[in-house]
């Protein structure tokens, strides 16, 4: 099979351009569909957000947010989801220079907070089913809730499970070096920290 | 020396080897030729409940289906044609030509394609088996019956009983995965890949409608997506989102399903828009007029579509205020929608008009467009809405934006481009008889519905009394349906005849001006040889006029 491929000397004119202007989110197609999926994704969580402000305060049994939600536990819970996004910050650094040992450290790191951080929703949980008796059908709170805070945690777990595939590929030295996986899966986990702090502002700020 | 795959006459493949091929492509024409052939199969089901309805409404009182049935009829006519057909079909178009039109060689993620395509194909065969499926454990009903729009409480456990609500909602969720792949994989095809030389500025207008198109898909499925899992968890994980009894609210669904709604409605007709602004010009023999309002009115239309989806709701009794807040939204978005209709009529005005088929469905498509807009103006108007809303006057005004002109645009789309992905014209004898029935047909059908409205046939009711005055405007959008009906069968047989025995197209049998006609009919796997170098709107007049090309006038 003789199909032409893509002459090397000719560049789209979108490369032209990023050569020109040495902007590549534009040039780069990997990274322009994850930065439209991560403008989906927000579209995604806003309506879990509207739908939580909106019922704030409507419920007709309790218990309410005040009563049922603890501080101390999303304290630390927090702490380390924010902490995390600094840590994949420094993994992202090692990785563009080229040091890979410190890489998969702070890579390592990173996964170990965001599991520390979903343990702690799971305990967070527990407590709110048991103790307060707090549950998805109990009342408008328990639905707008659980909802919003478990599609986060979701988007956590998948974010852990990507990295770890992307650790568990780089140490068996199967990643090139001209892969963006790395910096879009750390997109996806700056994305997920930053949906956090909108949700951790009025949950537990705001609506509390 | 390797034979080259491409170039040499394949031999007869088994028939298993053939499916496979298709099966497993990731290639962007044949994935487009997919979603074209399945948005067929699913517009003939959708045409048969149509048709059953409308033969249900010949007559006051007849029993030709029950309510209940009726029920069923529309809500899966509705979901159909919006999900199923003009969705994939349009997804299907931009497959195949935004690449070509482009200069590129496929698609920016090939996998991601073909993955959106089965979402969607998968999300229809869901819906349907509902017909099969959903009697669930209570034995009720079996197709979803609860309205294109599934207002809540239809939709609760308590007026839903068995499954096929619970289809609907999956159905729709899946294909609506489908075409947020779709957008991601068109934004960044489009962005990243234009060949050489191919400014934004110089991109067909149909990838621009294309562009923004997915941008809306990017922003509106996603609530929608939220709302569909929210009723799923009313439904059977006890949640109370739309709950009144329990402090929830069914108007919190209304406000989420048009948000995505209506900007669905600009999804669905900006590639149309698109294909119209390459239609007009080539048998107009003229550049488009005003090609930077073109995309200025696009990109408006974008933004402002998103701010005026509660105009649906006039009739649930929000505030004066909201009211007319998105009264005068949709007021504003009929200013872009005219800058385009102004802007083809303009590029008619004086050109050497060539009256193939292509062409009278474009013509088809402004006089019919420009109906069902003016129209949606008189429905933007609160106490006109309050008046007309849910009668047979809203049916009216839709069907002549969605049919008029989405499907119209569509047509025009397939006999233009039909050449080149098939190698050989569609019959012109054949296509003057569907345009012209299907032009009749559709009036027929659907200008008495605008009197029966008028004299208060409400819509979705299985049936009408006698002695309002209503009977001679159902018979005559019954006869109208059928005769619409002959023109659709015309229109795949045409397919199908023109594929064996069309005449040969050549190249470039329009004598065009943009990308994809500057390859063979049918493309080769690759789409070019060579990537050509784009230096004006018009590659091709470029390429055919060196001594007086585009680019030194534009
Ligand atoms: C083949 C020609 C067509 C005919 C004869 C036809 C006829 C009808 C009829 C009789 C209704 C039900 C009115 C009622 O009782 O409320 C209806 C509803 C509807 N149609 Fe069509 N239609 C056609 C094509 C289309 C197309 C091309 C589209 C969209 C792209 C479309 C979208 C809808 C929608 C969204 C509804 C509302 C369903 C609901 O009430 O939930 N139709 N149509
Ligand atoms: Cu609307």
């Amino acid at each position: 099979m003789n199909a032409p491929g893509a002459s090397p000397n000719q560049l789209t004119a979108a490369q032209a351009h990023a050569a020109e202007t040495g902007e590549t989110l534009f040039a780069d197609s990997k990274k322009l569909g994850m930065a439209c999926f991560l403008c989906s994704e927000s579209a995604f969580f806003i309506t879990l957000l509207v739908a939580y402000a909106l019922y704030l305060g409507k419920d007709t049994v309790g218990p309410t947010p005040a009563e049922a939600l603890s501080m101390p536990l999303v304290i630390v819970n927090t702490v380390m989801l924010l902490s995390s996004s600094g840590t994949i910050m420094l993994a992202m650094k090692h990785y563009r220079d080229g040091r890979y040992g410190q890489f998969r450290v702070f890579l390592a790191i990173t996964i170990l907070l965001g599991a520390a951080f979903v343990i702690g929703t799971a305990f967070e949980w527990k407590d709110l089913i048991e103790a307060k008796h707090l549950t998805i059908s109990r009342n408008l709170f328990g639905t707008t809730f659980y909802t919003l805070v478990g599609f986060h945690a979701a988007h956590v777990t998948i974010g852990l499970i990507l990295m770890s595939i992307l650790l568990g590929i780089q140490t068996a030295g199967h990643l090139s070096k001209e892969s963006p996986a790395a910096e879009l899966i750390s997109w996806y986990w700056h994305f997920v920290d930053g949906v956090w702090v909108v949700v951790f502002t009025l949950v537990y700020l705001i609506g509390r | 020396m390797q034979a080259d795959t491409y170039t040499v006459a394949p031999a007869r493949r088994p028939l298993t080897s053939v499916m496979h091929e298709w099966v497993t492509t990731v290639d962007h024409k044949q994935l487009g030729i997919m979603y074209i052939i399945a948005s067929c199969g699913f517009l003939v089901l959708g045409g048969m409940e149509a048709l059953l309805m409308r033969l249900q409404l010949w007559a006051p009182e007849m029993d030709l289906v029950s309510p209940d049935t009726f029920n069923q009829l529309f809500t899966m006519h509705g979901t159909t044609m919006i999900f199923f057909v003009v969705m994939p079909v349009e997804a299907g178009m931009a497959n195949y030509f935004v690449p070509l039109m482009i200069g590129a060689r496929d698609m920016a993620f090939p996998r991601l394609n073909a993955f959106g395509f089965w979402m969607f194909l998968f999300g229809g065969f869901l819906l349907y088996f509902s017909y099969f499926g959903a009697m669930g454990l209570y034995g009720a009903g079996s197709a979803p019956d609860i309205g294109w729009y599934a207002y809540a409480p239809l939709t609760s456990p308590a007026f839903s009983r068995g499954n096929s609500t619970d289809y609907w909602l999956l159905g729709t969720m899946l294909s609506g995965v489908g075409s947020v792949s779709f957008a991601v994989n068109m934004i960044a095809t489009i962005i990243t890949m234009r060949a050489p030389g191919m400014r934004l500025s110089t991109m067909p207008l149909f990838g621009w409608m294309i562009l923004v198109t997915s941008g809306l898909i990017l922003f509106a499925f996603p609530p929608f997506t939220a709302a569909e899992i929210m009723m799923l968890f009313d439904r059977h994980l006890g949640a109370h989102f739309f709950d009144t009894q329990a402090g929830g609210d069914g108007l919190l669904w209304q406000h989420l399903f048009w948000f995505f709604g209506h900007p669905e409605v600009y999804i669905l007709a900006l590639p149309a828009f698109g294909i119209i602004s390459e239609v007009i010009p080539v048998f107009s023999r003229k550049v488009i007029f005003g090609y930077a309002t073109m995309v200025m009115a696009t990109v408006g239309i974008g933004f402002i579509s998103m701010g005026v989806w509660a105009h649906h709701m006039f009739t649930v009794g929000m505030s004066d205020t909201i009211d007319l807040l998105f009264s005068g939204a949709t007021f504003l978005v009929a200013v872009p929608t005219g800058i385009k209709m102004f802007n083809w009529t303009a590029t008619l005005y004086g050109g050497r008009l060539r009256m193939t088929v292509p062409m009278l469905f474009a013509l088809g498509f402004l006089a019919l467009f420009l109906i069902g807009g003016l129209t949606g103006i008189m429905l933007a108007v609160v106490p006109m809405d309050w008046q007309l809303s849910d009668s047979y006057f809203l049916i009216a005004h839709f069907h002549f934006v969605a049919f008029g002109g989405i499907l119209f645009g569509i047509m025009a789309g397939y006999y233009y481009w039909y050449p080149k992905a098939v190698g050989r014209m569609m019959n012109r004898k054949l296509g003057l008889w569907h345009f012209w029935l299907q032009f009749i047909g559709f009036n027929l059908t659907f200008v008495p519905m605008h009197f029966s409205g008028v004299l208060g046939m409400p819509r979705r009711v299985y049936t009408f009394e006698a002695g309002y005055g209503m009977e001679i405007w159902n018979q005559l959008s019954t006869i109208g349906a059928v005769v619409t009906g002959i023109s659709l069968a015309i229109f795949v047989v045409n397919l199908i005849y023109s594929y064996f025995r069309g005449r040969e197209a050549g190249d470039d049998p329009w004598n065009a001006w943009t990308l994809e006609w500057a390859t063979t009919s049918p493309p080769p796997a690759y789409n070019f040889e060579e990537i050509p170098t784009v230096k004006s709107r018009r590659p091709l007049w470029d390429l055919k006029h060196p001594d007086d090309p585009d680019w030194k006038h534009e």
